[in-house]
């Protein structure tokens, strides 16, 4: 259980993110929180002129698998175009971490980043 | 004192597995509590033998069910010395009771000017109906701050109560920090300035002898599925003076005298509070967790919890890395110890205590707003009631320690 949950990659994460911080400029930042426990993410983003993602940068406050996820999801999306982004769903959140067992509870955690970034695309669309 | 194994044999879900040969410790009461066999049965009876709604019909069913279910709101009514059981209001729970309550009496009578006290250590539902009532009234909603210790901060609560406020609606303890509060002072000080006081009682009536009348407090509100009794079902407390004053919350059946299609006039209490068919099951298993608490007597529930804090404030300052939040000494507090572990966030603290077993609280604990006066986003509980063990205490600590090796710390 937790040999799959806790991963050394998902605790790698943990402990050094990616693409964490903050972007100033950007073309639009979104920030929510999971109302269930409190975990908080904030994505900035910043489109090229083709309106792909050229760079982006997450921050927040969470658990291992919420904030490993926001480090696995943002590298994921870069050079993505906003249409594409909002393709993205919950379980390819989930498949990114390639963990298997998650809860309905905890699934919330890895799929906020995902939700965060597509609220604030739509924003943008 | 309690006999605990004795205790533990009333409760069918403690023969449980969690997981596979993983055996239940079940930490988290203060959330909802487990249910002893007596109370199941209790609703079971009711749905196998007399079945049928309360408060109207001549058959015999009717007339069973009926008397069961009032005489479980006159043991409330005895459990928390109600002068009368008119006074005993059956909600759906504590968040209920505080909707009536602002809605109904804030409803009628704040308005702009007016002054609504809460406290920095509410849960949420005795929050967002006063701020819910406050933007429709135009009253204003102040809070009491809690001190570094997580006790009510009494000067700040000095000058806070003044003539503009109107009512003082505090927790009698605290779901996170376990902080007990000194009710009956409190009381006294809201009547001082001639403001109302009501009680969140939720996590105070489960676990000792409460008396309102001592208290004096105008209102309580509490949750049966926090003292052994099913879910679904609470009670509001009210003198009865202010409760035939307030005007009725919910419209519907069993709430009315006489019903015209232009106006109707509305019954006594406290039907005159209980709109359409009550949950009769629930209240009749309700007054079967009030026997049952009795029974064990409510002296004995409170020294066995205070014995286990105690026990496991000392056990979890072992743990290192861990923070306890709230007041250092089981006698400040109830059962229930909160906690924050270094580089260990509680969602995933909860997830390894769960692979042993463990159920624990995880997360705000419906109480955002004092977790961000701690500066943290959630912490972690373990909750203690009459089936707790030293057993399981050393369980937890165990397995925290083997959650922070997991996580390499």
């Amino acid at each position: 259980m937790s040999a799959d949950m806790y991963r050394e990659m998902i605790l790698d994460l943990y402990e050094n993110p990616l693409n964490h911080g903050e972007l100033d400029p950007c073309t639009f930042s979104h920030e929510e929180d999971n109302p269930l426990c409190g975990d908080v993410v904030k994505i900035d983003v910043l489109l090229d002129d083709d309106k792909k993602i050229k760079e982006i940068k997450w921050s927040g406050d969470g658990c291992a698998i919420s904030m490993a996820s926001a480090s696995l999801m943002t590298d994921h999306v870069k050079g993505m175009t906003i249409e594409e982004v909002m393709e993205l769903n919950g379980q390819d959140a989930v498949d990114l971490l390639g963990v298997s067992n998650l809860s309905m509870g905890r699934v919330k955690c890895a799929t906020l980043s995902i939700k965060v970034l597509k609220a604030g695309a739509s924003a943008v669309q | 004192m309690l006999d605990v194994q004795k205790v533990r044999a009333d409760f069918p879900i403690l023969n449980v597995d969690a997981h596979p040969d993983v055996p239940l410790v079940y930490l988290d009461s203060a959330a909802s509590s487990q249910k002893p066999i007596q109370v199941i049965e209790a609703m079971n009876s009711y749905y196998q033998e007399y079945n049928a709604n309360v408060h109207r019909g001549i058959h015999r069913l009717s007339e069973e069910a009926t008397s069961v279910y009032e005489g479980a709101r006159i043991k409330v009514q005895k459990f928390i010395n109600a002068p009368s059981h008119e006074e005993v209001i059956l909600v759906r729970n504590a968040t209920e009771g505080f909707n009536l309550l602002a809605y109904s009496w804030g409803g009628a009578n704040l308005k702009p000017g007016d002054e609504v006290l809460i406290t920095a250590m509410e849960h949420h539902a005795n929050i967002v109906p006063w701020q819910i009532v406050c933007e429709q009234t135009g009253a204003t909603l102040k809070h009491v701050p809690f001190t570094d210790e997580g006790t009510l901060d009494m000067d700040a609560l000095d000058e806070l109560l003044t003539e503009k406020t109107k009512i003082f609606s505090f927790t009698a303890a605290s779901n996170v920090l376990g902080t007990i509060n000194p009710t009956k002072e409190l009381v006294a000080k809201a009547h001082a300035v001639g403001a109302l006081a009501a009680v969140d009682g939720a996590q105070a009536v489960p676990h000792a002898n409460v008396d309102v009348q001592d208290w004096n407090c105008d209102f309580m509100a509490f949750s049966s599925h926090k003292m052994c009794g099913p879910t679904g079902i609470g009670v509001l407390y009210g003198k009865a003076e202010l409760l035939n004053a307030m005007p009725p919350w919910m419209g519907g059946g069993d709430m009315i005298r006489r019903v015209t299609l232009e106006k109707s006039t509305y019954n006594d209490l406290p039907y005159k509070f209980e709109a359409g068919t009550p949950a009769i099951a629930e209240g009749i298993g309700l007054g079967a967790a009030v026997d049952y608490l009795n029974a064990l007597g409510m002296d004995n529930v409170h020294a066995h919890e205070q014995a286990i804090t105690s026990y496991a404030l000392e056990a979890l300052s072992e743990v290192d890395g861990l923070t306890i939040l709230g007041p250092k000494t089981a006698a400040e507090r109830g059962g229930l110890v909160a906690f924050t572990i270094d580089r260990l966030h509680p969602h995933d603290i909860a997830q390894l205590l769960d692979e042993d077993g463990i159920a624990v609280r995880a997360g705000h604990h419906c109480a955002m707003p004092m977790h961000k006066i701690m500066g943290i986003g959630a912490s972690a509980r373990a909750s203690f009631y009459v089936h707790t063990t030293t057993d399981e205490v050393d369980a937890l600590v165990t397995s925290l320690n083997r959650a922070r090796k997991v996580f390499r710390l």
